[in-house]
């Protein structure tokens, strides 16, 4: 069973009874069952048919080279050398020892074994303090702005919240107005600082906003940003600090923004901003394509930091909580 | 914890030396290394798998009794195949005989390909002094074609725009017989990312091609991509014929073993490689440098070739005769910290330099020091900077005044400079300067 938003979010008891009626939720189980038939027909197309390989390989005869083929299978997902030969040696070790018989309770074992790794640290997003800040950050093109509009828009019909949008990308060419287009579909409001200021003092609004007006959750989009550019890592920090100073326990959540195709530099980006922000969660984008996000099975075993949520695609509804059961399969299958 | 392959190379074999040549085994141990090194740059599996085995062979029996210790050996083996895969030379772009030049540039959402239209109108406007127009063709993702008029003029190229309303595949083409009536030279069509397995986008990129007839198609792909780079590359090259690739984010620390994977995959070279947010941070790619990324092995060649391009080869001799005469003196200095600058950011700089850049990846570097400097040496006459044992007491005292510094400032800088004096003097003698000491001195 798939997660869904009621599992992903902390609502106090009042909001909790926004959320889906049953025929409300009916339609939610028959929209998540689309898009994950959408998200398997998406990775079908994976020329290589690394499912195949894989239960091909584990049905065999199993010598050194099925553990190598297996191997090379979750490479290719991204999960990395290092993960990747942590999991397949605890999945050997089982083998030997005679538990595990045949190529189904092996894929079964392998399932389990990754999803235990994704499954990390604090997977919800608490959203009881009121206004609960949401600080997106994250390299270059990842879907920061996309996932605020996205998330906004979740966040006002699956639990009736208000929420903000602030546009902190003081810096890229049209990123306020990118934001802005997302606040208008979502029905979020809207808080932008004059030309050329700093993002800290549209952060700043933002919070003042979200007071002001009793909003539930405020959103702060962010520019897009190297992990090796200490300057803007220091910016980004400042944010936090200024958010900290109107709301002492803000911001309550802050998302990485990882793109699914992103390789093994994906554990640097999560270690440096880690550093930098603390960041509670990531948010695999563009799982729509042929990717498979490994690189978040490798951040969540050396960095302790869950998934939170997924991105399938370029529309309002394409957001989901993660799963890490359903992300686990879908590496392997 | 060594930091690269050619350091775990020289360890892994340190004791073949004697054998004369390598064996079996020897070679095993080093491809493991190699194939770990590769996987974790992000090259293609199947790529690092045909690549070893090249090398494997190569390696096989080579003659180890040379110049080179056996890792050396292997690393430029290493080297020199990873090389050979990247392409050898440099690419550049065909213009269409006869003008409009038109490129067409396609790509993932978030690839960066608005910010690379921009940038190679930019360079072709620099370089080739060709008037340039670019063509906003992403009206999907919201505001899109607003980045783009922002970026394209300050590129100093005329967008051409419709807004959001029509067609990607119209504006192209209205686009195109714009360029052509307006007389421009070069004009380049930005599209919206799409997915290579979105069949509908995918046939508008067809579309577009076919309305526009491209002189060159160009893929961008981000360098921190991983496996998946070969099947997004194969599709495109499929879908509209690529004539090269655009590889950005390459100003991280990503090793870019994608951008191997797509050269082997499509055989198409790859042409630029952008380098940061700034409009100029976009150069020509140079295969041989990027082989070295990927292993680690510090980019020498693009600090010697940004080194060539700044110095002047009559200044360079002259100063050198200056070093070895001991007539350096403050002016020249003031020109050679002008020279660097001109290089680009020193952090930039210093992380070209192998061995360097793991050494400096923590130290600041201020640059606003160097405009410290430059004020002091401004706010000096001729006299005293032809002569800076002359400076003391009321003299310092003006300058520090002129320069809005104070004495200490200016006492440094000449303890400083007295100190390189001598280290010039060392290194015009011929012998090799001890870099590290040359980096403490420095400071
Ligand atoms: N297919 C797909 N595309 C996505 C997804 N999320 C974002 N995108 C697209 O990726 C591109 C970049 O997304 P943005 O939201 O602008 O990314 P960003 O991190 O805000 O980018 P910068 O602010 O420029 O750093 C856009 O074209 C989005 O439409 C996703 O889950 N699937
Ligand atoms: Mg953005």
């Amino acid at each position: 069973m798939a997660r869904d938003w009621a599992d992903l979010v902390i609502v106090d008891a009042a909001r909790s009874m926004l959320a889906p009626e049953p025929a409300a939720a009916a339609e939610a189980t028959r929209r998540r069952r689309g898009m994950f038939t959408r998200l398997r027909e998406n990775l079908r197309k994976t020329r290589q048919a690394l499912g195949a390989e894989i239960q091909a390989t584990l049905s065999g005869e199993l010598d050194a080279e099925s553990w190598e083929r297996l191997e090379e299978a979750l490479i290719y997902a991204d999960v990395g050398a290092r993960t990747t030969a942590q999991v397949v040696a605890e999945l050997e070790r089982e083998a030997a020892a005679g538990g595990l018989v045949g190529a189904e309770a092996l894929s079964a074992r392998l399932v389990e074994l990754l999803a235990a790794i994704a499954r990390t640290g604090d997977d919800r997003i608490d959203l009881r303090a009121k206004p609960t800040v949401i600080l997106m950050a994250g390299v270059n093109g990842t879907g920061k702005t996309t996932t605020a509009g996205k998330l906004a828009h979740h966040l006002s019909r699956e639990f009736g919240l208000r929420v903000v949008l602030a546009a902190a990308d003081t810096f890229r060419a049209a990123a306020v107005e990118q934001l802005e287009v997302w606040a208008q579909r979502s029905g979020a409001q809207f808080v932008r600082g004059p030309d050329g200021t700093d993002p800290g003092s549209v952060a700043y609004d933002g919070v003042s906003a979200a007071l002001d007006s009793g909003a539930d959750v405020l959103i702060i989009d962010t520019a897009g940003r190297l992990h090796t550019q200490e300057d803007l890592m220091g910016e980004l920090a400042k944010v936090r600090r200024v958010v900290a100073k109107q709301i002492p326990d803000a911001p309550h959540e802050t998302l990485l923004t990882v793109d699914a195709t992103t390789g093994q530099n994906g554990l640097r980006q999560a270690q440096i901003f880690a550093q930098a922000i603390e960041v509670s969660g990531l948010v695999l984008t563009k799982l729509d394509g042929t990717a498979k996000g490994g690189i978040a099975l490798a951040i969540a075993s050396d960095l302790g930091i869950p998934v939170k949520l997924i991105g399938i695609g370029e529309r309002l509804d394409d957001l989901r909580p993660f799963d890490a059961e359903d992300f686990a399969r879908a590496l392997v299958q | 914890m060594f930091e690269t392959l050619s350091e775990k190379l020289q360890a892994t074999l340190s004791d073949v030396r004697g054998h004369g040549t390598l064996t079996e085994a020897d070679i095993s141990a080093a491809m493991r290394e190699i194939r770990l090194a590769l996987l974790e740059a992000d090259v293609n599996f199947q790529v690092v798998k045909s690549f070893t085995a090249a090398v494997r062979e190569r390696a096989l029996g080579a003659d180890v009794i040379g110049q080179l210790n056996p890792g050396q050996q292997v690393v430029k083996i290493v080297n020199d195949e990873l090389t050979a895969l990247m392409g050898g030379e440099a690419q550049d772009l065909h213009f269409a005989s006869r003008p409009p030049t038109v490129i067409l540039m396609a790509g993932l959402q978030g690839s960066g390909k608005t910010t690379a239209t921009a940038k190679l109108a930019r360079y072709l406007r620099e370089q080739h002094g060709s008037s340039v127009a670019v063509a906003a063709c992403d009206v999907y993702r919201p505001a899109a074609v607003q980045q783009l008029i922002q970026v394209g003029q300050r590129a100093g190229a005329e967008v051409y725009e419709q807004g959001t309303e029509k067609s990607p595949v119209q504006i192209a083409a209205w686009a195109r017989d714009r360029a052509q009536a307006d007389g421009k030279d070069v004009l380049i069509v930005d599209t919206s990312g799409r997915l290579h397995v979105d069949e509908e986008l995918m046939r508008e990129l067809a579309e577009i091609r076919k309305a526009i007839r491209p002189d060159a198609v160009l893929l961008v792909v981000d360098a921190m991509t991983g496996q998946d780079a070969v099947q997004v590359a194969d599709q495109f090259s499929q879908t509209v014929a690529l004539d090269g690739v655009i590889v950005t984010k390459l100003d991280g620390d990503a090793r870019g073993g994608a951008a191997l994977s797509v050269k082997a995959v499509t055989g198409k070279p790859i042409m630029f490689a952008s380098t940061g947010e700034k409009l100029d941070q976009f150069e020509r790619f140079y295969p041989e440098r990027m082989a070295q990324r990927i292993l680690g092995m510090g980019d020498v060649l693009s600090l010697i070739e940004k080194a060539s391009e700044a110095f002047d080869e009559q200044q360079a001799r002259e100063l050198e005769r200056k070093f070895r005469r001991q007539e350096f003196d403050l002016d020249d200095f003031l020109e050679q910290m002008r020279q660097i600058r001109r290089m680009g950011p020193l952090q930039n700089l210093l992380s070209m330099i192998p061995g360097m850049g793991k050494e400096l990846r923590g130290a600041k570097i201020d640059e606003r020091e160097f405009d410290r400097i430059q004020a002091i040496i401004l706010s000096m006459t001729p006299q005293e900077r032809r002569h800076p044992e002359l400076i003391k007491g009321s003299r310092r005292l003006r300058i520090a005044r002129g320069s809005g510094t104070n004495v200490q400032a200016v006492k440094a800088l000449i303890k400083q400079f007295e100190q390189m004096r001598k280290l010039m003097k060392v290194m015009a003698s011929g012998k090799t300067p001890d870099l590290q000491a040359l980096m403490r001195a420095a400071r």
